[in-house]
């Protein structure tokens, strides 16, 4: 394993931060864990409550499977091991906000066992570093409600619609060494979340959110003492948490303090954390196995079918990408990263594949390279992204097929490309239209360049007594005098013919 | 002619069937009956005389109109108000709960309106359950019918289903619902001179019972017969989807089969519950059966059940544990009591609320509770009793290798007077011959095998194998057809 080269400098020497982190990520499903009620973000308060959700006297919960199904599905996508036997707890403390006085978790006996997770360590660089970061766990739980403090001048009140809802708790080891590493590890996490279906990933709705456990040593001294930032929503908020956290620990320490084992919350208008309750005021929660629901018991032949319903994950993706179809590690990685991205460039590359009539390997590098150089900014410049780009990859596909057989350029793709954006209309109908398909008649081009090779004579002695950077000005007075039109091969192979 | 309140469920259901009497004369007269003796017995915290009328004009429709009538067609019934009955208050016997209407039904409830019973009241009981005397009850004592020959003395009608039995046994229901944790239908059945019957555990579904320990409720019938037990659990057991413990069987045709004959069956008679000390009419009621079960056929063998003796140690750490935390909802924010001092927070809210809702004895469990679960002695407590339940469900299992049903009395004493037990450790010790078939999730029923020295009712106990409620149920009428228990409360009220 890489050794993090991440230090605090602190007054006294440098010190090592070490940050585990447990994210609780909603499961994808339309009911909650126990209770057949919806789970829609943003409904009327209090309008995805069952008698269930609000521990009417007598309710009992009932074990939704597709929760289940999402959870194991995502501790075999990051090659956990699945326990076939699992039970539920009872987590039991008193707030408004948790209507039985209990929360049904996993404590004794998690669904979801050891897995891993590999980051890279920059994931601007391709070739950088890989670590690898263990998941001791993930377990089945639910949500709570929300308390809404600003209703009412001197009471607090209640919104059950999140409570029940299903949450996965995605227990890191403390194998993270910097902020980078922290933030890496929960951008991929997303990343396979989003690709196994099992959660959303909206991190600005709630889906995703990370409690930080941060503590710092001397390097190779024992751990010191953690403490926990609840409820952290970005991924850019987990790195400055780290930051913050670790200055504030080194300080105190260096300052003669001690750490104390406590809660913390995170302020990101001050980018500070600052004690939420203590060690002390800790709640003794009572865990017990649930006796309303019995032990989850899973077959060989359930973890198959869910084994089987697993897509291609990222790195395995990554991988293909780069050995199957030729790209090179930074397109395959960027394609990869986002579950959407690449669905979309799969879509264009058989389109490509299928207008060219060549195979998928073949045109995957056009392909790769004209939506990473080109559409994406493209679409940039217009202030949309893929998934609002009024361009799809079939048409895409039509486009980089034109490039493909000659009918245009490169750079007059560039001009339809911009033309297909404004307007909606296919390549062929543009190009059509525009008159903007590649002369390659040699007749013709030959023709030009004579009158250009005429009408320079002096720079053509030049050229000819040696001063051959002088070639690129015959082409672009060919190509401007063809309005950019001209088969740019064709043209240079005409002006070669031409000045020997 | 017989008052029709001396009927059991069994002739009113074939009366009214025959067209001998209508269902709205037997909902009338038992509403008559239930009025009558309501201030003397306290034994239904709210009545619901228009309930009971609309079920049976219903029965008469239909009968008048050629349909098919169901199980319990005519027969009103009482329900412990521990099941949650729409549009009537539920209680659970507790002030936190006062006023709380559920806007939902149970599933056993509905499953006995969908047969055809009628709804005379909501029974009371021992506060959420927790009690063996009904004395915990928020509304009030029951007082049994049954009284000491010459001696107005009030008795306890046992509990938790006190109100249960009371009705039963004073001819003011002909049936009640019950529920049973630890033995609240054997006890007070055994207490009143009547039938009960605690089925195998995820028999009943327990969607819609306020749960005081979610591991050992289980819903029954309490009745003056063994058959009328039988047809009310056919009518309130089934697999139900909303509870997850329910178990996914088919429901026996339990009345169909009912059987005295046990030639080739064997009674296992357990060592251990003869105790030291054992009350001598009780030993003397437990011989008798003995004897009865050898007329009907069986053969009778000595069995040993060793951890008997931790029994009652481990249900009143298991138990109180699951209340603890099943109590926990009842906090002011959502529904029933909310006492809010002046300027409370949350937490004042909490402590004044569930101060001042619930009774001691359900405070002294909850606190029992969650002390066994606390951190530090959760494996001492806790783990060490679930290891114990184990262990007990063993010896169950070994010696049904040897017997088919296993005798025992109810209880080891015949009722109490109400105030006679102020320490709850003695009212604990009460339950030494019913829990551990809680405890093992076993079918159990109590019968009446004939009166103490005092005139008082003692009753025997079957316990069966897990799902053998037909074995139960057909020992039971074995005991029922030699006891030849006649003997009933004198109307004093």
């Amino acid at each position: 394993m890489t050794v993090s080269t991440y230090r605090i400098h602190g007054a006294t020497g440098e010190w090592e931060v070490v940050i585990g982190l447990e994210v609780h990520a909603q499961i994808t499903t339309q009911a909650k864990l126990f209770s057949g009620s919806a789970t829609a973000f943003g409904a009327e308060p209090n309008s995805q409550v069952s008698f269930v959700d609000a521990a009417m006297p007598g309710m009992l919960p009932v074990l939704n499977g597709e929760c289940i199904r999402q959870a194991v599905r995502t501790g075999m996508a990051i090659g956990a091991q699945i326990n076939k036997w699992s039970r539920f707890d009872r987590k039991n403390y008193f707030y408004a906000d948790l209507p039985q006085g209990y929360q049904i978790s996993q404590l004794y006996h998690p669904l979801v066992g050891e897995g891993a997770i590999e980051i890279s360590l920059d994931d601007k660089n391709p070739d950088a570093e890989t670590k690898i970061i263990g998941v001791e766990r993930i377990h089945v739980e639910q949500d709570a409600g929300k308390l809404m403090h600003d209703q009412h001048p001197t009471m607090s009140y209640v919104d059950l619609n999140r409570s029940g809802v299903a949450l996965m708790e995605i227990v890191s080891r403390p194998d993270m060494a910097s902020p980078q590493e922290a933030g890496a590890y929960l951008a991929k996490l997303r990343s396979i979340l989003r690709y196994v279906g099992s959660c959303d990933g909206n991190m600005d709705q709630g889906s995703m959110r990370a409690d930080v456990n941060v503590s710092v040593r001397r390097p190779g001294e024992p751990l010191g003492t953690r403490t926990e930032t609840k409820n952290v929503n970005s991924v850019r908020f987990v790195m400055a948490v780290v930051e913050a956290e670790a200055r504030r620990q080194v300080d105190l320490i260096e300052d003669g303090g001690t750490v104390s084992q406590e809660t913390r919350l995170y302020d990101p208008d001050k980018n500070e954390t600052r004690s939420m309750r203590s060690k002390e005021d800790a709640h003794d929660y009572r865990y017990f196995p649930d006796p309303d629901l019995l032990p989850l018991v899973l077959d060989d032949a359930y973890l198959a079918e869910c084994l089987a319903s697993l897509p291609e994950l990222p790195d395995a993706k990554r991988q293909r990408y780069e050995n199957a179809l030729g790209l090179t590690p930074y397109a395959a990685g960027v394609l990869t990263a986002e579950v959407e991205t690449a669905r979309w460039f799969e879509v264009l590359v058989t389109a490509c594949a299928k207008a060219q009539g060549k195979p998928e390997a073949e045109v995957a590098k056009q392909a790769a390279n004209w939506l990473l150089s080109e559409f994406f900014g493209a679409l940039n410049k217009i202030g949309k992204d893929l998934f609002s780009s009024p361009v799809g990859p079939e048409g895409a596909a039509e486009l980089l097929a034109l490039v493909g057989n000659g009918t245009i350029s490169g750079s007059i793709a560039k001009v339809v490309l911009e033309k297909m954006l404004e307007t909606g209309d296919g390549a062929g109908v543009i190009v059509e239209r525009e008159g903007l398909k590649q002369e390659s008649d040699t007749g013709a081009i030959d023709a030009v360049v004579a009158k250009i090779l005429a009408d320079n004579a002096e720079k053509v002695a030049q050229y000819r007594a040696g001063k051959e950077a002088l070639f690129g000005f015959f082409v672009g007075q060919t190509m401007k005098a063809m309005a950019g039109k001209g088969n740019p091969q064709l043209v240079n192979e005409a002006l070669k013919k031409a000045l020997a | 002619m017989t008052q029709l309140t001396d009927l059991t469920l069994a002739g009113i259901r074939d009366g009214v069937a025959k067209g001998e009497f209508t269902a709205t004369e037997v909902a009338g007269a038992f509403n008559a009956a239930v009025a009558g003796a309501q201030d003397a017995l306290n034994a239904f915290i709210v009545t619901t005389p228009e309930a009971a009328l609309a079920a049976a004009a219903k029965v008469d429709a239909d009968r008048a109109a050629g349909q098919t009538l169901g199980k319990l067609a005519g027969v009103p019934i009482g329900m412990k108000d521990l099941f949650a009955t729409k549009g009537v208050q539920t209680t659970a016997a507790s002030k936190i709960l006062e006023g709380f209407v559920p806007p939902y039904e149970s599933t056993v409830s509905q499953k006995l309106w969908d047969a055809g019973a009628g709804l005379l009241g909501k029974l009371n009981l021992d506060q959420f359950a927790m009690g063996s005397s009904n004395e915990s009850s928020a509304f009030g004592h029951v007082i049994s019918p049954w009284r000491r020959p010459g001696d107005t003395t009030a008795l306890a009608p046992g509990g938790s289903s006190g109100g249960s039995s009371a009705a039963v046994a004073a001819r003011i229901v002909p049936a009640a619902t019950g529920t049973d944790t630890g033995g609240s239908i054997r006890q007070p059945a055994a207490f009143t001179g009547i039938s009960g019957i605690k089925p195998t555990y995820g028999r009943c579904s327990r969607w819609g019972i306020v749960a005081f320990a979610s591991s050992l409720d289980q819903a029954g019938p309490m009745a003056r017969t063994v058959t009328d037990c039988a047809i009310m659990l056919e009518a309130m057991a089934g697999f139900d989807a909303k509870d997850s413990t329910s178990l996914d069987v088919p429901v026996p045709e339990w009345a169909a089969s009912l059987s005295g004959d046990l030639r080739g069956k064997k009674v296992g008679i357990p060592r251990e519950y003869r105790l030291d000390g054992l009350n001598e009419d009780v030993a003397k009621s437990w011989d008798a059966g003995i004897a009865w079960l050898k007329e009907a056929g069986a053969e009778v063998v000595d069995i040993s059940l060793p951890h008997t003796q931790y029994a009652l140690a481990t249900y009143y750490i298991i138990a109180p544990a699951e209340a603890s935390s099943n109590l926990a909802r009842y906090d002011g924010v959502r529904y029933g009591q909310r006492d809010l001092p002046n300027g409370a927070g949350l937490q004042d809210m909490y402590a004044a609320t569930r101060a001042a809702g619930f009774g001691p004895e359900v405070k002294r469990r909850i606190m029992i509770g969650t002390y066994v679960l606390s951190a530090g002695f959760y494996d001492a407590y806790y783990t060490r009793a679930q290891k114990v339940r184990a262990l007990i469900s063993r010896d169950f299992m070994a010696a049904f290798e040897q017997c088919d049903v296993i005798l025992t009395p109810t209880a080891p004493s015949a009722a109490f007077a109400l105030g006679e037990k102020s320490n709850p450790l003695d009212m604990y010790l009460g339950d030494v011959f019913s829990v551990p078939a809680s405890l093992a999730g076993l079918p159990a029923m109590s019968v009446p095998a004939g009166l103490d020295r005092n005139g008082l009712p003692l009753g025997l106990q079957i316990i069966g194998k897990p799902l053998d409620e037909q074995g139960v149920l057909n020992a039971g009428l074995a005991i029922e057809a030699r006891a030849n228990f006649v003997a009933k409360p004198n109307m004093w009220w």
